[in-house]
């Protein structure tokens, strides 16, 4: 069975990914993954305050995205009855996505677009565009 | 400025100095107890540090030849997926580090110079070297016996190895309960002293120094300048801002990198230079004209500004340490061990590199002038307008090691006082007064307690540390057979 990850955030654009998403899941019966990946990196600088509370801060970010996040767009999945897998982590959106794609086998990565302006694209580049270039399956950025 | 606020300001600065100075004498002459080697002044206390460094170099089987692994680990080499959003080794290094480096490193140096000549730089990078394996092993052992809370939230640090481990290793509780409620006593007053006072004191004589010296605006306004940053350090450890210390803890990496590109421009400039200097400093370790105490003298002073500078054998950055998410303690001690050699082998080189080169130390009234002025003047020979640049390092350096240290102290207070909420509140408080107190006060009698209240709390520590050697030499064994045999092994 063909698996479809979609990447998502907190925009309206990622619902429009996981409609997409299942939309191509129906005519394929294949099932859908959505990966909500909060961004962390291990080499940031912290105050030892921040250290010491970090684990509590970790499973108070992973609670509230996937009430806040997944919840909702896992809920769209459900209902039109295709087999649904979730998955929230820290790490770089990009980096991430693609490792969980190959571990996954996913055929295929749907996103939403993120509507960043040009000059802000132009100097951080995007996490679809980003994904586009790297990925090793193919990529749909859905507006 | 009128005349009766003239007044009113010198008052504040010289009443502080009236009351706290005679306090600090007595503090400092009980803590560096001295014997005379050959007309040198040794202090017990050095000597117990340097002991202590040297003895786990040996009995941990030299882990600084072994720096390939701990790389890795800072890297994330070792890290499992499952670890990500958790506190990672890179991370609880860059805390640990940020509460070392600082005016240590800037003004340390140039006092250690001033008083020994080019040759304590040698003594300096020596117990740097062996400073590493002291800081490996009070690192390890603070992940081994810290506390997880039911938040999730973890405390660790000499205090509850010191109070578990010994009771563990020798059976007896009151010994482990005595030595760490004296390391947490000494702890504070080394937050308040070297981590606090001694901050806020270099930090405001840079201030002064580079809006006008004696005529500055600030010059005879210490203290409110003091105020300033009590006012900042309380706005984050108490209010609980958290914007200001983000954006500390950004700056201060990139200030730390401005700085050594500054020694390398200063170095590079007088490349030819080089040679004599690294001459100078290897024969001034060995052969110490016109310095007191000769020899001894020179490599004392070497030692104990390198201790002030990288707190190895102290036991403070094992609190910051034990915060990483690992499964093997030792881990943890593998990457403490890059603390001493960025802090102390590679930054104070530079600053010292710097203040030779350029001979600043030399000059007629090279001993006249307080730490941080003297490496000041060395790169403003080369590069001008870089006092500024330095001034602002030095204020964001001090801030950082204030930030930390407030912490060390509110978890020593918090184990002391079964992590009573007001009691830590108290201790922020009296922190914030402290800062004021520091930055009001002449530098003499401020360094003398900072240097007291800080070597005190290793007198508990490296009691604990011997105490532990061999629990500790265990889990290093234990660590390395695994990365051996492969069952610790790499996951990128």
């Amino acid at each position: 069975m063909s698996e479809i990850l979609v990447g998502v955030d907190r925009s309206d654009h990622s619902r429009r990914a996981v409609e997409f998403a299942v939309a191509h899941a129906l005519e394929r019966t294949g099932s859908v993954a959505i990966v909500h990946v909060i961004p962390w990196s291990p080499f940031s600088f912290n105050t030892p305050t921040e250290n010491e509370h970090r684990h509590a801060q970790k499973e108070a970010e992973i609670a509230a995205a996937t009430e806040q996040v997944i919840d909702p767009l896992a809920g769209l999945v459900r209902e039109a009855g295709v087999p649904l897998e979730v998955v929230v982590t820290h790490g770089d959106p990009v980096d991430t996505i693609i490792k969980i794609a190959e571990e996954r086998h996913s055929d295929h990565i749907v996103l939403g677009r993120t509507g960043d302006s040009r000059v802000r694209q132009a100097i951080f580049g995007s996490t679809p565009g980003h994904l586009v270039q790297e990925a090793p399956v193919p990529v749909t950025v859905v507006p | 400025m009128n005349g009766v606020a003239n007044v009113v300001v010198l008052g504040i600065d010289e009443t502080v100095q009236k009351y706290f100075g005679p306090v600090s004498d007595w503090v400092v002459d009980k803590v560096f107890y001295a014997v005379n080697v050959n007309g040198a002044e040794v202090p017990l206390i050095v000597v117990w540090l340097v002991i202590a460094a040297i003895f786990f170099t040996f009995w941990l089987g030299f882990p600084q030849f072994n720096l390939k692994h701990s790389i890795n680990l800072v890297r994330g080499r070792y890290s499992k997926p499952e670890d990500s959003g958790e506190v990672s080794h890179f991370q609880a290094l860059a805390t640990a580090v940020s509460g070392t480096v600082g005016l240590g490193n800037i003004a340390g140096v140039a006092v250690a110079i001033s008083l020994g000549g080019p040759g304590a730089t040698f003594w300096m990078i020596v117990a740097g070297f062996f400073g590493m394996a002291a800081k490996m092993a009070e690192c390890t052992l603070g992940v081994m016996y810290r506390r997880t809370h039911a938040d999730g939230s973890v405390s660790g640090g000499p205090m509850y190895y010191l109070r578990d481990g010994v009771r563990q290793v020798t059976g007896s509780a009151p010994l482990g309960k005595v030595l760490a409620a004296f390391f947490a006593v000494c702890c504070i007053g080394g937050a308040l002293g070297g981590g606090n006072m001694f901050q806020a004191n270099q930090a405001t004589a840079q201030i002064v120094a580079v809006t006008g010296g004696d005529d500055s605006f600030f010059a005879d306004l210490n203290w409110l300048v003091g105020l300033v940053f009590a006012i900042a350090v309380g706005a984050v450890i108490i209010g609980g801002i958290k914007s200001i210390a983000k954006v500390t803890e950004k700056l201060v990496p990139l200030m730390a990198a401005i700085y050594l590109a500054a020694c390398l421009i200063v170095i590079l400039g007088s490349l030819d230079e080089v040679p004599g200097a690294m001459g100078d400093i290897i024969s001034g370790a060995f052969s110490a004209e016109g310095i007191a105490g000769g020899f001894v003298g020179v490599l004392i002073v070497g030692f104990q500004r390198a201790a002030f500078s990288n707190e190895a054998g102290i036991g403070s950055a094992s609190i910051a340490h034990s915060a990483v998410k690992t499964e093997e303690p030792a881990t943890e001690g593998f990457v403490a061990l890059l603390e001493p050699l960025i802090d102390t082998i590679i930054i104070c080189t530079m600053t010292a590199l710097t203040i030779v080169i350029t001979g600043a130390w030399d000059d007629p009234d090279a001993a006249e002038l307080d730490g941080v002025d003297l490496t000041s003047r060395a790169f403003e020979s080369v590069i001008p307008w870089f006092p500024n640049v330095l001034a602002v390092a030095v204020v964001l350096f001090a801030f950082s090691t204030m930030i930390s240290w407030s912490y060390y102290g509110m978890k020593a207070t918090g184990y002391l006082f079964g992590d009573s909420a007001t009691a830590e509140l108290v201790f922020k408080a009296i922190f914030c007064l402290f800062t004021v107190i520091g930055a009001s006060m002449s530098l003499a009698p401020v360094i003398g307690f900072s240097d007291a209240a800080i070597f005190m709390m290793s007198i508990a520590n490296v009691t604990g540390l011997y105490i532990l050697a061999k629990t500790v030499r265990n889990e290093v064994k234990g660590h390395r057979s695994r990365v051996k045999t492969g069952e610790f092994a790499r996951v990128k």
